[in-house]
């Protein structure tokens, strides 16, 4: 509660470092969902909170973004960190670069930032490149159990070659994010309650 | 016979064929007859065929989508309607004013009267047509939603006018338009309270049928049935009653009833809508052709298709900028088209028009033929074209390109991730009346209405599957170790595994199908020679190809694609729940290895083996159960206090019993489904530790749990852990179906035992 009220009164378009730039109205609504979602309100949430949720057991890359709340290996998230992740998936704003200021660290649901958090789901061991094993892994979460393990390795060869341009066998973010140019991330990674 | 063709029925919605149908019947029954012997009688329609219908869509609502967005539909369906029926009549008034109808015998009330009855959107039509457009389910929900509702609206409307028309248009009062306004409040709101007491009987009667499963259906049917005379008698709006009915009994009498008579209801309901809905639209096709009522009035009819459609856009439209106002889930463009263009008018719109007294209305007949014809454009024609028109829409709005390998594979993680983080955020389901009303549900209506062992199996039921996937995951994780290698020969029936029908409370079922579980539960590692050998033959373009193929078929869908809610011809959605249960599979299995690689290799004195049992998918997820927290005097957790306690214990050794600290079997957390927010606060005691605890506490745990099945373990822990009982009051408990908690202790006492 003291953490929300302190946020609160923090003015609305903070730099990003500060406090996540979400609006005021939607963090209202977040913090009461981290509260339901804390369980023994603790004031944080750890991991069996967010394993609560149910549907979260049905998609396949569930626990990884549940991983994604905790960075670095902590074992707790408080609001502010809570929120920093779904701000990612903030609606991006059409007002031009008018008002950016671009001494302030781009926003954190700038398209780049969100295929940023896309590529940290992948890469596991945060080396900055998609290995092939960890194309593999994903692909083996997202795919039913009639594929085969042969299978599973081809495709995830050709989705690395494709990707791959200076052919040393990984996907480095820029060449991730290059292979995705086309496709509306703004649209695919944004939720729009978090406006 | 259209049903056999698919290929037919996704182009041309199957009322249209329908009514194309009764045409040509109607054409052969008029050229042998030369007069319409057969007519769609409001007396057969409004009695007979309507009510199965109305009914089936009532039983089947989502309810949870259905009152969240209740304010919706409520707005679309009385405003809308309202909008509707009076810019409709106004302008059509208008028009016959400025003469360009040529001389007719009405006036103003007369052209309200019929704005009224036409500006209706009929469920019936609506079902069958978003049938074949898979819309998404917000926008589903809301226009049937709106279909249903308001028929309030529309019968109001139409009495008031009606009887304005009979007392003479000069008679009219302000007194008499109050009255009008307040009797559309009776109506609506009596006819759900009839609905709703109706549904209450239903359930109640159905708590105590215990010895006489057989009629179980017929109640049902007959009470419901009784729902909809009696608010038809009592004046009040019939199609609320029945579907406010079927809304709210679904669940009690699902749970109270047997498993046959539960599938009879269903399968039955499912025929008489099916069935009502075919004989509808044939009669409509049938009723068509009586040249006795056909008069034509171009400007007329045509003014009134253009009238509907246009205020009917622009009601849409402004009503959905009010909306989004308040709305979480904006509604888009594509929504808003497709809401003005789905606004489909049927059938009650004509048997209410053919309800019109000739002698009141004089121009009748132009009246019905003017409706015919409307209904069948809208059925016909906005039936055809809304399918493509939506595909056209979506496809505008993405480019066309054949995605890349890559794209397909990132583009599918994203909808996945996105879905995760919408969960996360709580986007679909929090809400604070939600949880109070199941809440009040729980602690006093399911008391009342449902049958005791249905309360109590209700945990179970849904918990059940849950067990299986963990018992799965265990003795997967205990073969694989035990065999050294994942060489299970993946069945090649898995198509033919029982899927677990989670909804039966008899342990047997779950018995048996374990075994397939196992069977089906097989990791990625298959030896499939056949396609290896593929694979190294084939070249590099259909390699491509195949590769193509293969993710495109074999990608998880997200939840959005997958969730049909529903439909008026299928039942159940299997597919989604083999792929649910795969992914889940995983995803436990995953936590349990990443839980037993992290503590593996901790001395523990006590191993109380805890598995999470997650909540599947659908139901609002507010309960939370506590962490177990296991006393922190234990050296061996370092792990911090709000991690749940994983001492996973090696389940070979459970096996192999030779570590005498183990502590007794594998307890399940149960977490109390789409509950209440109360059990979490304190959450529910471990009854094997019960002795100690205060009592307060255990009653909530269902007290069928037979003690002495918890002796056992409870033994066992306390010897190996002296001191402790105190400190397990926080764990959370377990157990559900007896049987299969059988055979973990099984497990535990008998060395011998494997897996099942």
């Amino acid at each position: 509660q003291g953490a929300l009220s302190s946020c609160l009164r923090k003015p609305r378009r903070d730099p990003p470092s500060f406090f996540p730039a979400v609006s005021q109205a939607s963090l209202v609504r977040l913090h009461h969902r981290f509260r339901a979602l804390d369980s023994n309100k603790k004031g944080y949430l750890c991991r069996m909170d967010l394993q609560q949720i149910g549907a979260l057991a049905v998609n396949p890359l569930g626990d990884r973004i549940i991983d994604s709340f905790f960075p670095d290996g902590s074992h707790s998230v408080d609001f502010r960190g809570f929120a920093r992740v779904l701000a990612h998936f903030r609606p991006v704003e059409d007002e031009g670069t008018g008002t950016w200021d671009p001494e302030e660290p781009e926003p954190l649901n700038s398209r780049m930032n969100k295929l940023r958090f896309a590529f940290q789901l992948y890469d596991l061991d945060r080396d900055g490149k998609i290995s092939r094993h960890e194309m593999l892994q994903v692909l083996r979460l997202m795919v039913g159990v009639q594929v085969t393990e042969e299978q599973l390795e081809s495709i995830a060869d050709r989705t690395v070659q494709e990707a791959d341009e200076d052919g040393d066998g990984a996907v480095s973010f820029l060449e991730f994010a290059k292979t995705l140019e086309k496709m509306n991330i703004e649209q695919k990674m944004s939720i729009r309650i978090l406006k | 016979v259209f049903h056999l063709s698919h290929k037919v029925t996704s182009v041309v919605p199957e009322s249209a064929l329908l009514i194309v149908l009764g045409l040509a019947l109607g054409g052969i029954v008029w050229a042998a007859d030369h007069s319409a012997s057969f007519t769609l009688t409001p007396t057969l329609f409004f009695f007979y065929l309507l009510p199965p219908i109305v009914l089936d869509a009532g039983y089947f609502m989502p309810n949870r989508l259905f009152f969240g967005n209740l304010g919706t539909i409520l707005l679309y369906a009385v405003i809308g309607t309202v909008w509707n029926a009076a810019t409709t009549g106004l302008s059509l008034y208008g028009v016959f004013l400025s003469g360009a109808m040529g001389d007719l015998n009405t006036g103003l009330l007369d052209f309200l009267l019929f704005g009224s009855l036409i500006a209706a959107v009929d469920p019936v039509a609506v079902l069958a047509v978003f049938e074949e457009v898979h819309v998404n389910e917000v926008l589903f929900i809301i226009v049937f939603g709106e279909s249903l509702l308001n028929d309030a609206v529309t019968v109001v409307l139409y009495n008031v006018f009606e009887s304005f028309v009979t007392l003479g248009g000069d008679n009219v009062t302000g007194v008499d338009c109050v009255k009008g306004i307040v009797s559309f409040f009776v109506v609506s709101l009596g006819g759900t309270l009839v609905g709703v007491i109706f549904a209450f009987l239903l359930s109640l009667v159905t708590r105590f049928t215990k010895h006489v499963r057989i009629i179980e259906p017929g109640f049902v049917f007959v009470i419901s049935y009784l729902s909809y005379l009696t608010s038809e008698m009592l004046s009040l709006s019939a199609i609320l009653a029945i579907t406010f009915c079927g809304i709210c009994c679904q669940k009690y009498v699902t749970a109270n009833i047997s498993e046959q008579s539960a599938t009879t209801v269903r399968y039955t309901m499912k025929m008489l809508a099916s069935g009502a809905e075919t004989i509808i639209f044939m009669f409509l096709g049938i009723s068509a052709v009586d040249p006795l009522i056909w008069t034509w009035n171009t400007a007329f009819v045509l003014l009134t298709l253009v009238f509907i459609s246009v205020y009917r856009a622009i009601g849409v439209v402004l009503q959905t900028w009010v909306l989004n106002r308040y709305r979480m889930v904006q509604l888009e463009i594509i929504d808003q088209v497709v809401m003005s263009y789905g606004g489909l008018r049927g059938a009650v719109a004509y048997a209410l028009v053919v309800l019109l007294d000739k002698n009141k209305v004089k121009e009748k007949n132009l009246f019905v033929s003017t409706t015919i014809i409307v209904v069948f454009f809208t059925v016909i024609f906005q039936g055809l074209t809304i399918k493509p028109l939506v595909q056209w829409l979506k496809v505008k709005r993405s480019e066309h390109r054949e995605p890349k390998l890559n794209e397909k594979l990132h583009g599918r993680a994203f909808d996945h991730i996105l879905s995760a983080i919408e969960d996360i955020s709580g986007q679909i389901g929090h809400n604070y009346l939600r949880d109070k009303w199941s809440n009040f549900d729980r602690k006093f209506l399911s008391k009342v209405l449902m049958r005791r062992s249905a309360q109590k199996s209700r945990d179970r039921i849904l918990n059940v599957f849950h067990e299986l996937n963990l018992k799965d995951a265990i003795s997967y994780v205990a073969e694989g170790e035990r065999r050294g290698s994942l060489a299970f020969i993946r069945s090649p029936s898995t198509d033919n595994i029982v899927n677990v029908d989670f909804s039966t409370p008899r342990p047997s079922t779950v018995e048996a199908s374990v075994s397939y579980l196992l069977r089906e539960n097989v990791s990625a590692v298959c030896l499939d020679m056949q396609s290896l050998e593929q694979r190294r033959r084939s070249i590099r373009d259909t390699e491509d190809m195949v590769t193509h193929h293969t993710l495109q078929q074999y990608l998880y869908k997200p939840r959005q694609e997958y969730k049909h809610l529903y439909s008026r011809h299928e039942l159940t959605p299997s597919e989604d729940e083999k792929q649910d249960k795969e992914i889940f599979h995983r995803t436990m299995r995953k936590r349990l290895e990443s839980f037993k690689s992290a503590k593996l290799g901790i001395n523990q004195n006590k191993k109380a083996a805890k598995l999470y049992k997650r909540e599947r998918g659908q139901k609002p997820r507010n309960s939370s159960v506590p962490n177990g927290k296991l006393p922190v005097e234990n050296p061996v957790h370092n792990f911090t206090i709000e991690e749940r306690d994983l001492e996973f214990s090696d389940p070979e050794e459970m096996h192999i019993y030779q570590v005498e600290e183990m502590t007794g079997g594998i307890e399940f957390l149960a977490k109390v489904p789409q509950d209440t927010a109360i059990d979490s606060t304190a959450g529910i005691d471990n009854p094997v530790f019960s002795p100690d605890e205060d009592l307060g506490v255990l009653s909530r745990v269902p007290p069928w749990l037979s003690p002495e099945e918890t002796v056992v373990p409870s033994q066992r822990a306390r010897v190996q852990i002296p001191g402790s009982p105190g400190n397990f009051r926080r764990l959370t408990p377990i157990r559900l179906s007896t049987k299969s908690a059988d055979s973990f202790l099984l497990a535990d006492g008998d060395p011998e035992s494997t897996h099942m």
